[in-house]
């Protein structure tokens, strides 16, 4: 807690800049449930980083943590290498949290007003209502908000500071697609600003549409990190799907399939190319039928991560 | 780190005193805008007293007296320590279990927002609707009931009053920190009828029951009527240093408490 927002260079083969949000062997439990198991993660300066994960995998407590807003049972979170809590690191942090209730009865232009006099070099008013898209409905109360316009609002008090970091939860939580587009492009403004970003997300397609790298997280531990292509990588290539009269192990025995499952009538089939499997299943079964293929992308490679464990813990029982 | 450690008592942060005025102005003036416009906030606040005033003051008994005291004169004091102890109460338990509860607490926490900024604001709002409400109803005393007071006793009145509101306001910060978001005003409701009507602010206190009567003798708002009575010429004498005493004491006791509650949540996660 003595060195205070003294920046930590962190040697690094691959990625230059420095620390700015670390996470050291952080244990947090909740009473007797660990949220949190020994989680080591580092967010560098310039970055979009996705944690990603399942409902109550620890992604928030994360957020918290480095926020300052909870304390971990051992281990330290940091930020620009001091106290999360210290006001002047939270001087350079914006976040963006999920919120069961914002007051009702003030206006858009009200809150940031607000929430810009906390910082010492906020952004223009005008600079905020028009980064978070909030110029029509700056003189409307919060509750008379819809809930794609309340995300926004809170987008916009998370930038209204002009921190060098952000903190967004579940940004895009309860959004139809055209608002998620758009708040995507916001993000994408802010890193083309040079701002370094943490997000949290159950949606895949967000983390690929947006992070530098991404971290699976499952049941409070950090199960996989890399870039999207990497994460993609970990797992096998193509998923084929068809109405076979092949039997499951004849299924297993064709050369470069990874797995194979029940579904229904059909069955679906991993392999890390589908071609020489395809080639197979049509010459040697002529009633194959409703054959699919697509690629992995992040939801298999996801889903493959996170049921790893699972499955391990399946089969100890 | 151990969990001890507080927000509080962080490194300090480079800001003008200009800046920090400038931030606990805004905090105070944005909770007043919050309230004004939050229709349950006034219309319990503001018009139940002012109602029960018009109705049992200036309607009925008028022109009767309670202790050589005109019930219009005699209510303001009364129905004045009611109106004040709503505000408070509703101003700082309701809005803090809330925000707490459902999470904006920990958005505004996130921030650099100096911590004390918002229960300071949640204090002085209080004490302006006190302010409002007691003026309110000197205001319809003086044109309906005809109430006359010197402008000295006047403004001592109000100003006993809106002091008399930082009690209440420290016991809503400690409801606020301890009662669930939806059941806070039931409990705030809980707690402020029961005693308004044991403290004698709605039935004058010699015609309460003895028993009811002793109990009051503990009851800030007990207190806080007697010192505004006093002022009006219809109190009982006691030591006006015992009321206030009681009154300070009272608040430390609840600021202790709220402080237990704010520690406490220093390591709690919601949702």
């Amino acid at each position: 807690m003595a060195s205070i927002a003294t920046f930590e260079p962190r040697p690094s083969a691959t990625i230059a800049t420095p620390t700015v949000a670390s996470l050291e062997s952080v244990t947090k439990n909740y009473g007797q449930i660990p949220a949190l198991r020994a989680v080591n993660f580092d967010v560098h300066s310039g970055e979009v980083v996705a944690l990603l994960g399942p409902n109550g995998a620890g992604k928030t407590t994360a957020v918290k943590l480095l926020l300052g807003l909870t304390q971990p049972n051992s281990g330290k979170a940091r930020v620009f290498g001091g106290d999360p809590c210290n006001p002047v690191n939270r001087m350079r942090t914006g976040a963006m949290l999920q919120v069961g209730k914002v007051p009702e009865t003030l206006r858009v232009r009200e809150h940031i007003d607000l929430f810009s006099s906390y910082y010492r070099n906020p952004l223009p008013l005008a600079e905020v209502l028009s980064a978070a898209g909030l110029e029509k409905i700056s003189d409307r109360k919060f509750g008379d908000l819809s809930g794609g316009q309340r995300q926004r609002v809170l987008f916009g008090l998370a930038i209204c500071g002009n921190p060098d970091l952000l903190f967004l939860d579940e940004p895009t939580v309860g959004l139809d697609v055209e608002s998620r587009r758009a708040l995507w492009d916001e993000i994408r403004s802010l890193v083309d600003r040079g701002k370094t970003v943490l997000l949290t997300t159950h949606y895949l397609e967000e983390a690929d549409a947006l992070a530098d790298r991404i971290a699976v997280i499952n049941q409070g531990a950090i199960v996989a990190e890399g870039t999207p292509s990497e994460i993609k990588a970990k797992t096998s290539g193509k998923r084929i799907r068809c109405v076979t009269s092949f039997s499951l192990d004849a299924l297993r025995r064709i050369p470069g399939v990874a797995e194979v499952r029940e579904d229904r009538n059909a069955v679906e089939i991993h392999a890390s190319q589908a071609e020489p499997v395809v080639r197979q299943l049509l010459n040697q079964d002529p009633t194959v039928s409703g054959l699919e293929v697509t690629s992995a992308g992040l939801e298999e490679a996801f889903l493959a991560l996170t049921q790893d464990n699972s499955k391990i813990a399946d089969q100890k029982n | 780190m151990s969990s001890t450690t507080v927000v509080l008592s962080n490194a300090r942060i480079e800001r003008s005193p200009s800046h920090t005025a400038t931030i606990y102005l805004k905090e105070s003036k944005y909770e007043f805008l919050k309230n004004l416009r939050l229709r349950l906030y006034t219309a319990s606040v503001l018009s139940f007293p002012l109602m029960f005033y018009v109705l049992f003051g200036l309607v009925l008994n008028a022109k009767e007296a309670i202790a050589g005291t005109a019930v219009p004169t005699y209510l303001i004091a009364t129905y004045g320590t009611f109106g004040v102890m709503g505000a408070s109460l509703f101003g700082t338990a309701a809005g803090l279990a809330s925000d707490r509860g459902l999470g904006w607490l920990q958005v505004k926490r996130a921030s650099p927002m100096p911590p004390f900024a918002y229960f300071i604001a949640k204090v002085v709002v209080s004490m302006i609707f006190s302010g409002i409400v007691v003026l309110a109803l000197i205001l319809l005393g003086v044109a309906f009931g005809g109430v006359r007071f010197p402008l000295g006793e006047m403004t001592k009145l109000v100003a006993t009053l809106v002091v008399g509101s930082i009690p209440f306001s420290a016991m809503g910060l400690a409801i606020g920190y301890f009662a669930g978001p939806q059941s806070a005003p039931a409990t705030i409701n809980l707690i402020y009828l029961p005693m308004s009507f044991a403290s004698g602010l709605w039935v004058p206190f010699m015609f309460l029951p003895k028993i009811v009567r002793q109990i009051a003798l503990v009851l800030p708002p007990y207190h806080l009527s007697q010192l505004a009575l006093g002022i009006v010429g219809a109190g009982k004498h006691e030591s006006v240093a015992t009321h206030w005493e009681v009154l300070i004491a009272f608040t430390m006791i609840c600021l202790g408490v709220a402080r237990i509650g704010f520690q406490r949540d220093q390591d709690k996660l919601y949702g």
